[in-house]
């Protein structure tokens, strides 16, 4: 497929200010390696990995400490040597502030790898190495959290598109790693290329990164196969299908998958980290956080997983006790406590700003302007999903009017004049209608059970009056006789004894 | 004064004639309202509307003997279901046939059981594990949190725990924020 | 030509059997909680108005006018008419059983919807021939369908409104089908065409 120079132009969008040389100043900062590590069992969707190591055992680096189970499921490692001191649920940053299963370590200062296994990619088939990632924990480290190993187990694919975007306001770590660990970068996507026979890689990547784009096209001055295209800076140009449509042209139809159109889409930090287990065998232990907003200093840390953020907020010379948003301002959810550490989803830190505490929080009437239907990049109508969603009428969203087109990227929110937090609203609709199917489904389940557990009864009942009528014609008149006799005479026997006994 | 009527007469006769031809080519059969109701019913199979099951409540409503308020487990969203497909007017629940529960599972002491089967034959969804003489134990994916097997059990072992909230079964909220009220006593 | 298209746009809006002649409100305000069931509503009286208006017309020309027995109008058309919404009936429980279930009781009351006995009555009092007859119930029945459907689709629009408690469900219908009726009122002034 060719990739054509143009540069397409998605529906809506907004241009809100960036933020984002605040913490591009600086370079990466390393955190030291923390007293104690506190890693969630579970930093993926899908299903929660089986924990292989015990309280009070020692782990060295990079060791695997929880294995997958069926195949949507990813690793869990130690990011550092130490003891296990804990094996518990634990403050963890989910936006519904409920604790799940974590690991805790006590780390031993002395950072000790464990032995990897450095492999030849070209000597090994394709199924070998998609089964080594499946223990590398690597996921889709831009949000999302998604298997890798997965994504890659697709072939057909004719190009590879990188997102480089980071369209939403005041995270840069993208934009660092770009500019700071270009090799691997660079590595990571000729592994995806080789691994997958794909022939083209496109990087899309935004214009508000002049130097990481002069670094890059540096770079890949002599490939042929990887080319770099300047976006104009729209939020979300970052999207999946948003990226997809503004490189190619191509629009996804709305129950598809990029994948199926041959075309599949990474993040920056995923790549990098893919060229590290390939290469190295390294697998994924520490990530680049952003830690931006608020603070005396704002920077991009490299930060092991597990870290406590308390550390990082401490170096960037943050305020504990100030509201923190992990994630963007734009899609990004508030942390119920302080208490937690970093996971693989973790790209940014956002203390709230004095701009962003003194809008006014309260919702107004919808006035239907319809401001919000010219920025929606679904294309969708967030003043009648708001309605709806509104007074809980779930039947027409789904089908009508396609709420689950959504991809909850606040635009909307953030033009909308009454300050009504549509996304809020469309959130909940959602998890209202996906309960309602699950509860669909389990009702199946239970009439399909009942329903066999009657015939069952049914049949039993059949068989036992079957059986007894056979019984009956086959014992003759005489017989009967006999046994009502033999009947009376050992009760008779029984009786006569118990009369002994007692006397 | 005839001809008026000898031409009603013969209008009613004419008009007879086509409908009662056409409802013998028009015949029809029962209506199959019984699945949809039964559809809409959350087969926790508890009895708690007087009758022995979901499907005998539907078919109950269809022939009009029951009302659509008598299902707790199906609550108000359940009612207001019923009354949209029957074209009828919704009813808040009737308290006599009890009153909403959160979602819960039993559980059985596994100290306490004798392995006696009561409590198998009581469950209408074939949720418990076990034999005579044998350790029961429920199926917790298959438990619809009837209640039923609570009354056979003769040494009273079997509890009700509720479903405890964690991240997988979570569900986002309606919306609500709080006013911040900055300047309260301005003047 | 132009008297056809004139009587269709009178019926359909200037004298809107609904809203301004304020008849076969029962209906109206009954049926018009869905959308669906509205469509089915209006669809089966704008088949018995139709069918009932020229039945009405041929009886009262050929039967009730020769003999002079106009007296026994009122009677012949009721028969008439309950003899069509019959046959409708058995058809949408044979066709359409869902429809028929929701619609319920509002479909044997099309009998006594005095929309559909007043067409043929205001037919034989202006005495229109059968064109004319045909195209005014045919209007009827389009400008009853009409303010059928848009106010099925208010109604749907006003579930998700927060109308106070006292005003819910068929208060607020009441209040929009007035107002409905005062801007129709704004049609007057087509008839100067």
């Amino acid at each position: 497929m060719q990739i054509k120079d143009e540069i397409y132009k998605f529906f809506g969008g907004i241009k809100p200010n960036g933020h984002k040389n605040i913490s591009t100043l600086n370079p990466i900062k390393k955190i030291s390696i923390p007293k104690k590590l506190i890693i969630p069992v579970r930093q993926h969707v899908g299903k929660m990995p089986n924990i292989i190591v015990s309280e009070g055992e020692y782990v060295l680096k990079g060791q695997l400490i929880a294995e997958p189970v069926t195949n949507v499921s990813a690793a869990t490692h130690a990011s550092s040597s130490g003891k296990v001191i804990s094996i518990k649920k634990e403050d963890i940053p989910h936006p519904s502030g409920l604790p799940d299963m974590a690991v805790t370590i006590e780390t031993d200062g002395k950072d000790k790898w464990i032995e990897l296994e450095k492999f030849q990619t070209s000597k090994l088939s394709i199924e070998t190495l998609l089964e080594k990632m499946r223990f590398s924990g690597i996921v889709g480290l831009g949000g999302a959290t998604f298997p890798t190993h997965i994504k890659l187990n697709i072939n057909k694919i004719n190009t590879l598109i990188v997102n480089a975007a980071e369209c939403e306001p005041f995270i840069t770590c993208d934009d660092m790693a770009m500019q700071e660990k270009t090799d691997d970068f660079l590595l990571g996507i000729k592994e995806v290329m080789n691994l997958i026979k794909i022939p083209q890689a496109v990087i899309g990547i935004e214009e508000n990164k002049p130097l990481a784009i002069e670094k890059l096209s540096k770079s890949i001055a002599d490939d042929n196969s990887i080319s770099l295209k300047v976006i104009p800076t729209v939020y979300p140009s970052g999207d999946e299908k948003r990226l997809i449509y503004l490189i190619t042209g191509i629009k996804i139809a709305k129950e598809k998958r990029p994948a199926e159109y041959g075309i599949q889409v990474f993040n920056v930090a995923t790549l990098i980290s893919i060229a590290r287990f390939f290469n190295h065998g390294e697998p994924v232990i520490s990530r680049i956080v952003t830690v931006t907003g608020n603070v005396k200093k704002p920077n991009n840390y490299e930060a092991l997983i597990g870290t406590p953020i308390n550390e990082l907020l401490r170096d960037a010379g943050g305020d504990t006790n100030k509201e923190i948003i992990m994630g963007g301002p734009m899609m990004g959810f508030k942390l119920p406590s302080t208490n937690i550490a970093v996971t693989k989803a973790m790209n940014c830190l956002l203390t709230i700003t004095d701009e962003m505490e003194n809008k006014p929080s309260y919702e107004m009437p919808c006035i239907r302007c319809t401001k919000c239907v010219d920025v929606c990049p679904a294309q969708l109508q967030p003043q009648e999903l708001y309605w709806h969603a509104k007074s809980s009428q779930f039947e027409k969203l789904t089908n009508d009017y396609k709420l689950f087109d959504c991809i909850e990227c606040g635009c909307c929110s953030y033009v909308c004049p009454s300050n009504i937090p549509l996304v809020q609203y469309y959130r909940y609709a959602k998890s209202e209608i996906r309960e309602q199917k699950q509860s669909l489904d389990i009702a199946d389940i239970a009439r399909e059970r009942n329903d066999f557990r009657l015939l069952r009864i049914d049949r039993e009942k059949r068989e036992r009056a079957e059986r007894n009528a056979q019984r009956r014609s086959q014992v003759s008149e005489d017989d009967k006789k006999k046994l009502i006799d033999e009947k009376k005479a050992a009760i008779e026997a029984a009786l006569n004894r118990t009369k002994e006994q007692n006397l | 004064m005839i001809a008026s009527i000898l031409i009603l007469l013969g209008i009613t006769l004419i008009i007879g004639i086509t409908l009662g031809y056409a409802s013998i080519k028009f015949k029809t059969e029962g209506d199959p309202i019984v699945d949809k109701i039964d559809k809409i019913l959350p087969q926790t199979q508890c009895g708690q509307c007087g009758f022995p099951g979901c499907k005998p409540y539907a078919k109950a409503i269809s022939n009009g003997e029951a009302d659509i308020n008598q299902c707790p487990p199906g609550g108000d969203e359940g009612i207001h279901k019923l009354a949209e497909l029957l074209g009828v007017e919704y009813k808040p629940l009737n308290a006599e046939h009890g009153e909403p529960k959160p979602k819960s599972i039993a559980i059985i002491d596994e100290e306490t059981c004798i392995g006696c089967t009561l409590c198998i034959q009581a469950c209408p969804v074939d949720a418990i594990l076990g034999a005579a003489k044998q350790m029961h134990t429920i199926i917790e994916k298959e438990c619809t949190g009837c209640e039923l097997c609570l009354p056979p059990c003769p040494v009273d072992c079997i509890d009700m725990q509720v479903i405890p909230e964690t991240t997988d079964n979570w569900k986002w909220k309606y919306p609500i924020f709080k006013i911040n009220q900055k300047n309260k006593h301005a003047n | 030509m132009k008297e056809y298209f004139l009587i269709i746009i009178g019926v359909v809006f200037v004298n809107n059997i609904v809203l301004t002649k304020i008849l076969g409100l029962c209906p109206f305000m009954g049926v018009s909680k869905k959308l669906d069931t509205s469509l089915s509503m209006s669809a089966a009286t704008a088949f018995v108005l139709t069918i009932g208006s020229i039945t009405s017309w041929l009886v009262n020309y050929y039967l009730l006018i020769p003999f002079n027995i106009e007296y026994l109008r009122t009677i012949a058309f009721i028969v008439i008419i309950a003899a069509v919404v019959q046959f409708t009936e058995m058809v949408m429980e044979k066709n359409y059983p869902y429809l028929y279930r929701v619609l319920g009781i509002f479909l044997p009351l099309i009998t006594t919807n005095c929309a559909v006995l007043g067409i043929p009555l205001l037919n034989a009092q202006l005495s229109h021939n059968l064109l004319e007859s045909a195209f005014f119930g045919l209007g009827g029945a389009l400008g009853f369908s009409f303010v059928l459907i848009l106010f099925a689709s208010l109604r749907e629009k006003f579930e998700g409104a927060d109308v106070p408690e006292s005003m819910k469900g068929t208060a607020i219908a009441m209040l929009t089908a007035g107002l409905m009726s005062l801007a129709f009122m704004g049609f007057i002034g087509l008839d100067r065409i």
